[in-house]
């Protein structure tokens, strides 16, 4: 585990891409072996800003790659073998797919294969925003979840941004961190914290008995919007934050779901396999007798991710489809 | 060419590239038989999954093997067994992974040309060709992070991983960044049964080092003589802080892509070309004709050759296989992230 320092910045407030450039400013001081590659995030300080000032602050440690997603990982997996920590920043997450070998087949395999660890965080800016079109609003989690030997991480919030990101650098195997962009200016905290729930545990962030949504990242807003609607009708629903979707925490669903009896899974990214799906494959084998209703599931539209922010609102699930879906399954 | 070069040298230095030049033919000799052996292992059932031979590129592959030293980088491809062998592999672990023994590196998790021992700086080629360039100048810059200075790293590829865009991006980072990589390019002709000219169009693949902005070396890789020196001005040029250097070696496989590939595609005009000459016998002829080495101390060198190599694989032949009841199943390091293991 990182070393657990105080909050920072108390009283003001700080916003979800603050907290990641705060990590990695925190890193990059604490701990000589990390050092960031990613397009434009030198003296630019990157698409969004989340390295702003970093390449000033640490001279020679946060560079400015080509554009080359493979050699990016590719890079950075040597250097990780070589006992370093790089952090590798995809500007956009959809762009990782033009990296997708370098993750999947090298760094994934390497700690199995070789028995030398690959300790190498590979930050993914994720998920839709209005206009942001087909190439630069993917979810991709469920595709790195997919292989053996990766850690996938889809903090929602402020807090979980930084100390997520912490940890992952801490951890001796390849971490996909999932870092919405809908969340980088919506989402504030007044600080950062000095204790964090460790990966691989989730969180209830609502408390509720009539059933549970199991949800992540920016869904986790969603949800909690859907339940706090439902609850002037109510309804108390429970809304678990999964933090990590893999390694996925089975046991607090599973424990949710015993008390209310009734599963929603959310999630933005697509609709076929993936995260949800998971999550209902593991409720219906290892908790059937649990289940009072037939468990949900809600997800994007099957088509790319459209531009337009009218279809965009009703591609991706919201408060209101979510809401939708929370009714029939309570058959309210 | 070898005769001019060493009448014009002083004595000492004769002596050091008579040495070096047998350093090298050794690697090439014991890889040659050990994968003779192999072959045969392979045909008697003996080795599952597939046997791939570096026969005709041995002098390349010991010659860049040799000129890296201790604490380099090297991520060799799959006819790389002479350079493996030059560049420290335990000749046993070679035949452990071939021969699935449990106490090999690979430990039966992954086999044959797969294989490496990345905390030596010997890397583990994955299957995806091009993917170990962008590894190596990764592990270099590391090493330049680090303030470590002198070190070289080198991958292998062939004339079809040069179509990759693994390949281009590895490369062309590795010369923004400076870094002290030399890519040896084994052009021999052929990848698996596709001929150069579906492969490339430009006239010459080391016209391609221009467009990088790196030294391009063009060699003869049948001749061990021309190996060996432009290989080793390549390293001591990168070591020097020159920046990565790209070597293309025309050769000849002379063997299938794998001992199961019968290779009928090939040409027979190339097989009767000057590239389709055996490195091996090439190297005999020069040493001979230096009076580096007499044809008895040579076949002397191959019976040692030959008794190492049924050393190495009657060790590993006897020793235990893997067993899926003592394999722990965990991809990850972190044992108590991973899903459904015992932490």
């Amino acid at each position: 585990m990182f070393q657990k320092q105080p909050a920072t910045r108390t009283g003001a407030t700080i916003t979800y891409l603050e907290a990641i450039r705060a990590a990695q400013q925190k890193l990059l001081s604490d701990d000589p072996r990390v050092f960031i590659y990613g397009q434009d995030i030198a003296d630019f300080g990157g698409a969004f800003k989340a390295t702003k000032g970093l390449a000033k602050e640490f001279p020679g440690r946060v560079l400015d790659s080509p554009i080359s997603e493979d050699a990016q990982v590719g890079m950075a997996i040597g250097a990780a073998i070589e006992g370093m920590r790089p952090i590798i920043e995809m500007q956009f997450a959809d762009f990782s797919t033009c990296g997708f070998t370098q993750i999947v087949q090298h760094a994934a395999t390497h700690k199995w294969r070789t028995g030398v660890p690959c300790p190498i965080v590979i930050r993914l800016p994720s998920g839709g925003t209005a206009g942001a079109g087909p190439f630069h609003s993917q979810s991709m989690e469920a595709l790195y979840a997919h292989y053996p030997g990766i850690i996938v991480m889809t903090p929602a919030t402020v807090e979980d941004a930084y100390t997520m990101l912490l940890e992952a650098v801490e951890i001796d195997d390849p971490v996909i961190f999932c870092e919405h962009k809908y969340l980088y200016y919506h989402l504030k905290a007044d600080g950062l914290p000095d204790t964090a729930v460790p990966a691989g545990k989730a969180r209830v962030a609502r408390p509720g008995r009539d059933a549970t949504i199991a949800t992540y990242s920016a869904m986790v807003h969603e949800s909690l919007a859907c339940a706090a609607e439902l609850a002037s009708e109510g309804w108390e629903i429970e809304v678990i934050d999964l933090r990590t979707v893999k390694p996925l925490d089975t046991d607090t669903i599973l424990a949710s779901v015993s008390r209310t009896g009734r599963l929603l899974a959310v999630g933005e990214a697509f609709p076929w396999g993936g995260v949800t799906a998971e999550i209902i494959a593991r409720v219906a084998t290892e908790g059937f007798d649990l289940l009072d209703a037939p468990p949900m599931r809600l997800n994007a539209k099957d088509t790319p991710v459209p531009y337009h922010p009218n279809l965009w609102g009703t591609h991706r699930p919201t408060a209101t489809s979510i809401m939708a879906a929370m009714r029939k399954l309570l058959g309210a | 060419m070898l005769q001019a070069r060493t009448g014009m040298s002083t004595q000492p230095k004769a002596n050091e590239e008579k040495e070096r030049y047998l350093g090298v033919y050794r690697w090439m000799l014991l890889a040659r038989v050990l994968e003779e052996k192999l072959a045969i292992l392979y045909r008697g059932g003996k080795i599952t999954g597939g046997v791939f031979l570096g026969r005709g590129q041995e002098a390349l592959s010991a010659a860049i093997g040799s000129a890296l030293r201790k604490g380099d980088i090297f991520a060799p491809l799959i006819r790389d067994m002479a350079g493996r062998l030059a560049f420290g592999e335990d000749i046993t672990d070679a035949a452990r992974t071939y021969l699935g023994s449990r106490l090999g590196p690979m430990r039966g998790r992954d086999g044959n040309i797969h294989r490496g021992e990345p905390a030596k700086g010997y890397y583990a080629m994955i299957s995806h060709l091009g993917a170990m360039v962008a590894s190596v100048a990764g592990g270099l810059f590391a090493r330049r992070l680090k303030g470590e200075a002198g070190v070289v790293g080198a991958t292998c590829v062939g004339d079809g991983a040069t179509s990759t865009g693994s390949f281009h991006e590895g490369l062309n980072m590795a010369a923004v960044e400076k870094l002290p990589l030399v890519v040896i390019v084994a052009n021999n002709q052929y990848a698996y049964s596709t001929s150069n000219a579906r492969q490339y169009a430009c006239e010459d693949l080391v016209q391609r080092a221009a467009g990088y902005g790196v030294p391009g070396y063009k060699i003869d890789g049948t001749d061990p003589s021309a190996c060996i020196e432009t290989v080793f001005e390549a390293v001591a040029r990168a070591r020097a802080g020159e920046g990565p250097q790209m070597i293309v070696a025309d050769l000849l496989r002379l063997v299938g892509h794998g001992e199961h590939d019968d290779f009928h595609y090939m040409s027979h005009a190339l097989k009767v070309s000057p590239i389709g000459r055996d490195c091996l016998d090439v190297a005999r002829e020069q040493l001979t004709s230096a009076g580096w080495a007499t044809t008895a101390q040579l076949d002397t060198l191959r019976d040692q050759a030959a008794a190492e190599v049924e050393n190495a694989c009657s060790t590993a032949l006897r020793e235990p296989l893997p067993d899926p009841n003592q394999e722990d199943w965990c991809a990850l390091h972190t044992r108590r992230l991973a899903e459904g293991a015992e932490t």
